[in-house]
């Protein structure tokens, strides 16, 4: 039993991880209709930024960790922020009004370039980092000795994955940016009709969903203590198949999606296989798509003729 | 249409845009870039021998690549300001279009001869046939998976696991029981294609994306079986020691019962490598006559009703499911021939060569080759794997370049570099249409 307590609080600090990845996925399905198959990139861009943003402070001799990390924070959202907005404005815009297809591709494309282009620029090396937050609280401790552990890392990320999923629901909800989001999402045309600036609210999107990605980087890179060039591709793919587990275009579905996802990879590891803890969270992807084609708090697509 | 014709000369001068335009664009496109570099290449990290993480700045390549992206700016500017707008109609002479259409005629023929010359040509020249064999080999790639994507509408990331089961049927079945290249062939179609109808059966409801990222989940799961399977696969350390194929029986090799001995002549160890090469020629000439005939078969007609519009094509009383089935399975087929095809040539497979990176190349060809066209498909695959042997010199850039021609690709021809396709049925004339008019089937 505290073996399994332990494995739910590991599960659900890196389902809120691939949560938090997914986010930018459904927004962007939501708005365009398209897979950013580069945001795995971004968000393995934004672990890098902040790495090299921690490095840098630390040199400078800062030693205030609630000050770093906020930087840290600030800065690889915001650089994270304008690759987003890049990507977007170089390889999806042209393609706006293209055939299916092609974007999805410039995408796979754009997911080469970012991938070697890390690894060009920093090497193919894993770079670890040591541990910035250290200690933790014993939540319980089994007859048998097995301590239940909550440790400050896991703290923090949950803490952050909540705060800004409040954040965001709140400025999905209730701001005018929002409303232009939720306007775009249902009719292009008719929002542009009534004074939407179609372009600026999906370069919003893009610039909103690779914040969260680097938020996601950073936090990943706490609690995991590495970065590697590779890192995005399997990621991006688990937070794809949380965003459809949950239902695309649905936030509360990526969250919940990816916290499934989490749990389902942290429960398999620990009680079957870690070798085929990635092949579990696929199988659960095609199983779920089998019977509930739309995931799980998605609405159901109309077919028009 | 007439009106946008003939605004066009005007526009040029009237939407030329000043040099301080053009500047400030550039300087903004600068800035952009150092903000997007400013840690990424100005500051390199690494990882010393103790662990312990340390950082040096690269502020002189920071500055040169804020350079060329300024540059580079300015350069596209300008060149797109003689292009001239860019969705304006440019009238074509019909005499210049029926001259192109006249020519386009003659490509696949002559293109034909010439491949089947190559070995005679480049008989000296090992990199050129080798090369050779790896275009065919993608080209037979695209062939099959154009069968999924191009005609059904079927949009499939995962095709690379049909390639790995094709490639690990023949090396297993060869090494554990001794079976002849060509007794494997058909097996190794064969298996594909079952896992090609096992793929099918839960993606049949789906659309789209979701049919796209379940096939790509699939070809992952294929590859992590295939590396965790230790003792069937050997893992990561892949099938050593697969035999190399036979002429009918007749071994390629330099002993006494070799080809080279029965004909009599010297032995030499490219006659192996023109061998392979007819070999993935025929291959790849059986896929597309497959196709080719298929297409005229009522499932063909179905494959691209179904592209088109899947609701109509229930309404009309065809059978979804037996006809995505057979799509995946076709296509399945051809990807597991072309498998155990490489197999053979390599004599050796491991679960790196089966990664998603193979199954976007192969996706990349059937679009760029325009979805549905079997002589564009093959260009595209000559074009790309081409392209990417050119950049071998480039060695850690490669996958750069690779990624950035592939957006700009995109970005240049949508739907590809033949960007129209003949239809199978029609009234009276035959004509080609634009692809801009076809619909993409949505899975």
């Amino acid at each position: 039993m505290d073996y399994f307590a332990q494995q739910l609080i590991n599960g659900l600090v890196l389902g809120s991880i691939y949560g938090l990845i997914a986010i930018g996925y459904t927004m962007v399905y939501g708005i365009v209709g398209m897979i950013n198959f580069a945001h795995g990139d971004i968000f393995m861009i934004g672990g890098f930024i902040a790495l090299i943003t921690f490095l840098i402070l630390v040199s400078f001799g800062l030693t205030a960790i609630p000050l770093i990390l906020l930087v840290v924070l600030l800065v690889s959202m915001a650089i994270t922020a304008l690759y987003g907005w890049t990507v977007e404005r170089i390889a999806y815009r042209p393609l706006r009004h293209s055939f299916r297809l092609a974007p999805m591709l410039s995408a796979i494309g754009m997911s080469f370039v970012l991938t070697n282009y890390s690894q060009v620029a920093q090497g193919a090396r894993v770079k670890p980092v040591p541990p910035i937050i250290t200690g933790g609280h014993t939540l319980h401790e089994g007859a048998e000795g097995f301590v239940v552990q909550l440790s400050n890392i896991q703290i923090i990320v949950v803490i952050t994955t909540v705060v800004l999923l409040a954040v965001f629901t709140w400025l999905v909800s209730s701001t005018r940016l929002g409303r232009d989001m939720r306007a775009c999402e249902q009719d292009q045309t008719m929002a542009s009709l009534l004074g939407v600036d179609v372009d600026r609210t999906i370069s919003m999107t893009f610039v909103i969903g690779a914040a969260l990605a680097a938020v996601a980087g950073m936090m990943y890179l706490l609690y995991y203590g590495l970065v590697d060039f590779f890192m995005g591709f399997v990621a991006g793919i688990k937070a794809f198949t949380a965003a459809v587990l949950g239902g695309i275009g649905s936030l509360p579905g990526a969250m919940l999606g990816g916290l499934l996802i989490g749990l389902i990879e942290t429960l398999w590891s620990a009680y079957f296989s870690v070798e085929y803890k990635d092949v579990a969270a696929f199988s659960i992807l095609i199983v779920v798509l089998i019977f509930l084609p739309t995931g799980l708090l998605g609405r159901p697509e109309v077919e028009k003729v | 249409m007439g009106d946008r014709v003939s605004a066009t000369p005007a526009a040029p001068t009237s939407r030329a845009p000043s040099a301080a335009f053009i500047f400030k664009k550039s300087v903004i496109s600068a800035l952009v870039a150092l903000v997007l570099f400013s840690l990424m290449i100005g500051v390199r990290t690494e990882a010393g021998s103790d662990g312990q993480l340390t950082f040096w700045t690269r502020f002189g390549d920071l500055a040169a690549m804020v350079a060329a992206v300024f540059g580079g700016s300015i350069i596209i500017e300008l060149l797109r300001q003689w292009w001239g707008p860019v969705d304006t109609a440019k009238v074509i002479p019909a005499p210049v279009q029926n001259a192109v259409s006249l020519a386009g005629r003659f490509v696949a023929p002559v293109l034909l001869v010439f491949t089947l010359l190559v070995p005679v040509l480049f008989y000296n020249e090992r990199y050129v046939l080798d090369l050779g064999i790896l275009v065919l080999t993608y080209v037979m790639l695209g062939w099959g998976l154009n069968v999924v994507v191009g005609l059904a509408g079927l949009l499939d990331l995962g095709y690379v696991a049909f390639y790995a089961v094709g490639a690990y049927s023949y090396a297993l079945l060869a090494t554990n029981f001794g079976l002849s290249f060509w007794i494997c062939l058909p097996l190794a179609g064969i298996l594909a294609a079952f896992w090609g109808v096992l793929l099918g059966f839960p993606v049949l409801r789906l659309r789209g994306d979701y049919l796209a990222i379940v096939t790509l989940a699939f070809g992952e799961i294929i590859r992590l079986v295939l590396i965790n399977w230790q003792s069937l696969t050997g893992g990561p350390n892949g099938v050593t020691g697969i035999p190399r194929p036979t002429l009918f029986g007749i071994p390629l090799t330099n002993d006494d019962n070799g080809l080279a001995a029965l004909l009599g002549i010297e032995f030499s160890p490219t006659h192996r490598i023109v061998f392979l090469f007819y070999l993935i020629l025929a291959l790849a000439l059986l896929t597309n006559w497959v196709t080719i005939r298929l297409r005229r078969l009522p499932i063909g007609r179905a494959w691209e009703a179904l592209r088109e519009d899947e609701v109509a094509c229930r309404a009309l009383g065809i059978n979804t499911t037996t006809t995505k089935l057979t799509a995946f399975a076709t296509g399945a087929m051809f990807g597991g021939f072309a498998g155990a095809f490489f197999a053979t040539r390599q004599g050796f497979i491991s679960p790196e060569s089966f990664t998603f990176h193979e199954s976007a190349l192969v996706l990349a060809i059937v679009v760029l080759g325009g979805m549905g066209s079997q002589l564009g498909v093959a260009l595209a695959a000559l074009t790309m794997i081409g392209g990417f042997e050119l950049f071998r010199g480039l060695d850690q850039y490669r996958m750069l370049v690779f990624g950035m021609a592939m957006v700009l690709l995109m970005i240049w021809r949508p739907r590809g570099l033949i960007g129209h396709r003949a239809p199978t049925v029609f009234l009276q004339r035959q004509q080609a249409i634009s692809s801009d008019l076809v619909k993409e089937g949505h899975g």
